[in-house]
């Protein structure tokens, strides 16, 4: 069968992070694509350069045998390639009806003409299996799986030939998993053809009829779901040579600083129970959206809880951020962008903010000790900038995440809660921050490290939990982990839903 | 020095408008007007009216700086000049009689509570409630101008009395020095310093931006301020007391308020709480026009005091070039538009075009 979508040689670089490089793969009418990777293996890169949101680099795609390089996500669905997203594009405020026809209403003079296109909207509504929904209820009311499906049926209307779904099930609890697998499966019998992003194997499994597996942005296999094993595809997945680009510091570990018990949140996480030493590194492995973010924002008491405590020393703490930050606890956002730092202020006032006491007498500032202190931290953490003064903005990831790693050392932070620190940032950075982990526990702090990869983890921690959907299911020393058993424990469904 | 200073005005684009329109208008009133414009006492009258503005829209660049706004100031600085009118109309003495500076103080003291009031109420209910800033003193902006009318009666309030003397002099029930508070005649005397014949009000609104601009740069509530207002959620993160700080920059903007209200009374010799609405944004105007984000984090005392003096040259320059007031309102109000406009050109804005350059 001749491919409907074929994609072969694109590349993508994001200044100097290549997120693809010579990306090729083919999808056949009739047929669905699972795309695995881990996070960050260039998956969404790809989704957004068939859907238009980028443009390739280099790399040739062709549409039903036709050169097809879309230049806006319109241009795209003019083409017939629809994409439903993992965060649902629907506005709430709508009807159903002006939801599925937004952006393409048949007009006259300038008039919505509703009455045409009712037909065309109850149709694929029924498509989609909501037949009994009434294109005039607002969407915001509806359930997410429900929405979900009004996305399907908002692809389906503008004709499209081939759905990109990226991470549909991410949001959507396990009895409408089944159901939108099944409206997949009908539009598969219809002869569209569809590609599905997914970390989950068994949905793979259950849903997919051929793989195409990215690794760091490359292709690194393809083929029929049927002929492969799980162990073969994890260890595509995973399958990188980890080299000696992880300095390790020797450091000792003491007696046991911080314990929580039974943390839980709504809806994440759930029932945490977890203890770390002084001079103990402690990783925290999981998908995205295993609650690993949500874990350390309770532990700084960013977010709520609903039971649970948290204990230094032995000594139970309140459930406030000023307090948490006085008993010496010190969060790295892992949105740089808009939590970690003010992006329009410069690095002194960044690396000061919330430090201020430290350079101030009855609430008046000694500018003078600010700036010595950030022209010392700019050159201890090697901050390349200008000057102390230049806005943050202007910095490059890597130099942004340092300034925000000092600003939790000049803290002189004892518990270090660390959230992806090295997403996004180019690997001679990411030595760098390893080794100032290195340091912190020889010095004897106590570090949280949640991270997606994998080798960092395995080489830097002394011992790594695994979270899935919001529970820490199995903690091990590092040595005791390879990559495959990591990848294997966080896939785990959880199966009780208490 | 003196170059290093002048380069820095050169680029400070308020204060280069600024240069531009008294240049402007001095030419176009030398071809086309009376020839007063470019004048000592003109200079006085503008410095004046803008400090009326200037010193409320002091708080004003805390609040947005913080990321907030008030649109209940104007009222509030109307409500609060009522307060003291009201205060001197019904409890005065004539003010040479013994036993009357305890009644001016009084009085003064009765409105700067109201400003106070004023601003701890808006400020609770921001910081409480978070709810956004813009609608609660779009609340509060009706609600003090209500409480105004009902402590005025529903007019307007005239405070200047004067009692015949024994002696057959007459005394005025106001103080020398609240009365020529806003002075901008010839008569040096009555100037606060004889040798520095500059209005007394405009010495006040320059001795209060240093103070606000001392605390903003020097003081570690200022750079919470600062924080808070660039990015909410990293000040969270670096545990900064946003609510708290947000009530705090309230509560200091009313006391600015106060002290416009006491700048307008002198101003008038009386009050009328109806006078309140539209000043807000006159105020707001001279805090955008000195470079002040309304998305908060940006801002300056300097700039807004440029912001207000650009925005009663233009006032002056039109009414002396007998332009009608209709069209000094449309006037004004595109300059502030194209004023954020070239604010924005500077910082990459609008994205469209600037992703089309490149």
């Amino acid at each position: 069968m001749n491919p409907l979508l074929e994609v072969s040689g694109v590349s993508k670089r994001f200044g100097p992070t290549v997120a693809l490089n010579n990306v090729s793969l083919a999808v056949a009418p009739g047929r669905v694509l699972a795309l695995i990777g881990e996070n960050g293996a260039g998956k969404s890169t790809l989704l957004k350069t068939l859907s238009g949101a980028h443009f390739a680099d280099s790399g040739q795609m062709n549409l039903d045998g036709k050169p097809y390089h879309p230049s806006n996500p319109i241009d795209a669905r003019d083409n017939g390639v629809a994409i439903v997203y993992q965060e649902l594009t629907l506005a709430p405020d709508l009807s159903v009806e002006d939801n599925i026809l937004l952006g393409q209403q048949g007009t006259g003079a300038g008039t919505l003409l509703r009455g045409k296109q009712r037909d065309k909207v109850v149709e694929v509504l029924n498509r989609v299996g909501l037949g009994q929904l009434s294109p005039q209820a607002r969407t915001g009311d509806q359930s997410i799986a429900t929405q979900q499906l009004i996305e399907v049926a908002r692809a389906l209307i503008s004709d499209a030939k081939i759905i990109l779904f990226d991470e549909p099930t991410s949001s959507l609890p396990a009895a409408d998993v089944n159901r939108l697998f099944e409206i997949i499966d009908s539009l598969r019998e219809r002869g569209l053809a569809i590609v599905y992003i997914s970390h989950f194997l068994e949905e793979v499994r259950r849903v997919a009829d051929d793989y195409a597996v990215l690794r760091d942005g490359h292709s690194v296999g393809c083929g029929e779901l049927s002929a492969v094993s799980d162990d073969q595809i994890i260890s595509l997945m995973v399958g990188r040579d980890v080299d000696d680009l992880f300095p390790s510091v020797p450091h000792e570990i003491g007696d046991v600083r911080l314990e929580v018990e039974d943390l839980t949140a709504n809806p994440m996480p759930q029932r945490i129970k977890l203890s770390v030493r002084r001079g103990e590194i402690l990783g925290i492995a999981g998908l995205v959206g295993a609650g690993r973010t949500e874990l350390l924002r309770c532990l700084f008491a960013l977010e709520p809880t609903y039971g649970g405590h948290v204990r230094l020393d032995g000594k139970r703490l309140p459930h406030n951020v000023r307090g948490r930050r006085k008993a010496g606890f010190g969060l790295l956002s892992e949105d740089r962008k808009t939590e970690g730092l003010a992006q329009n202020l410069s690095i002194t006032e960044n690396l000061a903010m919330g430090n201020h006491d430290r350079y101030s007498s009855a609430g008046w500032l000694n500018l003078g000790e600010r700036l010595r202190d950030a022209k010392r931290w700019i050159e201890k953490v090697e901050i390349k900038a200008q000057h102390p003064g230049q806005v943050v903005a202007e910095l490059s990831g890597g130099n942004q995440q340092k300034v925000a790693i000092a600003r939790l050392l000049a803290q002189d932070a004892e518990i270090y809660l660390l959230d992806e620190p090295t997403k996004g940032i180019d690997v001679g950075t990411k030595a760098e921050i390893y080794r100032i982990m290195g340091d912190l526990a020889a010095q004897g702090k106590t570090v949280i490290f949640v991270s997606s990869y994998l080798p960092e983890l395995l080489a830097v921690c002394d011992s790594i939990g695994v979270m899935t959907r919001g529970r820490l299911v199995e903690t091990r020393p590092a040595a005791q982990w390879n990559e495959e058993d990591l990848m294997n424990a966080a896939l785990a469904a959880v199966d009780d839903s208490t | 020095m003196i170059l290093k200073s002048l380069l820095k005005i050169v680029k400070h684009g308020p204060t280069l408008a600024l240069f531009a329109i008294i240049l402007f208008f001095t030419i176009a009133d030398y071809l086309h007007g009376s020839g007063n414009f470019f004048s000592a006492r003109n200079a006085r009258v503008i410095m004046n009216s803008a400090a009326l503005v200037a010193v409320p829209a002091l708080g004003m660049t805390m609040i947005i700086i913080a990321g907030g706004i008030d649109l209940s100031a104007g009222t509030a600085i109307t409500l609060c000049g009522t307060a003291i009118a009201v205060a001197f109309r019904d409890h005065t003495y004539p003010s040479t009689e013994p036993g009357a500076a305890t009644w001016i103080a009084i009085a003064l003291l009765i409105g700067l509570l109201a400003g106070l009031a004023c601003g701890l109420i808006n400020g609770l209910i921001i910081s409480v409630t978070e709810m956004v800033p813009f609608i609660v003193t779009l609340g509060t902006m009706t609600i003090f101008l209500g409480i105004g009318l009902v402590i005025a009666g529903e007019s307007g309030v005239v405070s200047e009395k004067v009692t015949a003397m024994d002696d057959g002099t007459s005394v005025s029930h106001l103080p020398d020095w609240l009365r020529s508070l806003c002075y901008t005649g010839s008569n040096t005397d009555q100037y606060w310093f004889p040798f520095l014949p500059v209005p007394s009000s405009v010495l006040i609104a320059i001795l209060l931006g240093g103070i606000v601009a001392a605390i903003m740069h020097f003081t570690v509530f200022g750079r919470n301020i600062v924080a808070i207002g660039s990015s909410p959620s990293t000040a969270r993160l670096c545990g900064i007391r946003v609510g708290w700080t947000r009530l705090w920059v309230y509560v200091v903007s009313g006391i600015f308020v106060a002290v416009g209200a006491l700048l307008y009374f002198a101003n008038v010799k009386g009050a009328n709480p109806s006078e309140g609405t539209g000043k807000e944004l006159e105020i707001i105007a001279a805090v955008v026009l000195g470079g002040g984000s309304l998305s908060g984090g940006r801002g300056s005392v300097f700039g807004t005091i440029i912001g207000a003096l650009i925005i009663k040259t233009i006032a002056s320059g039109c009414t002396l070039l007998e332009i009608p007031n209709t069209y000094t309102y449309i006037i004004i109000g595109g300059i502030i538009i194209v004023a954020v406009l070239i604010d924005g050109l500077r910082n990459g804005a609008p994205k469209w075009l600037f992703d089309r350059i490149r």
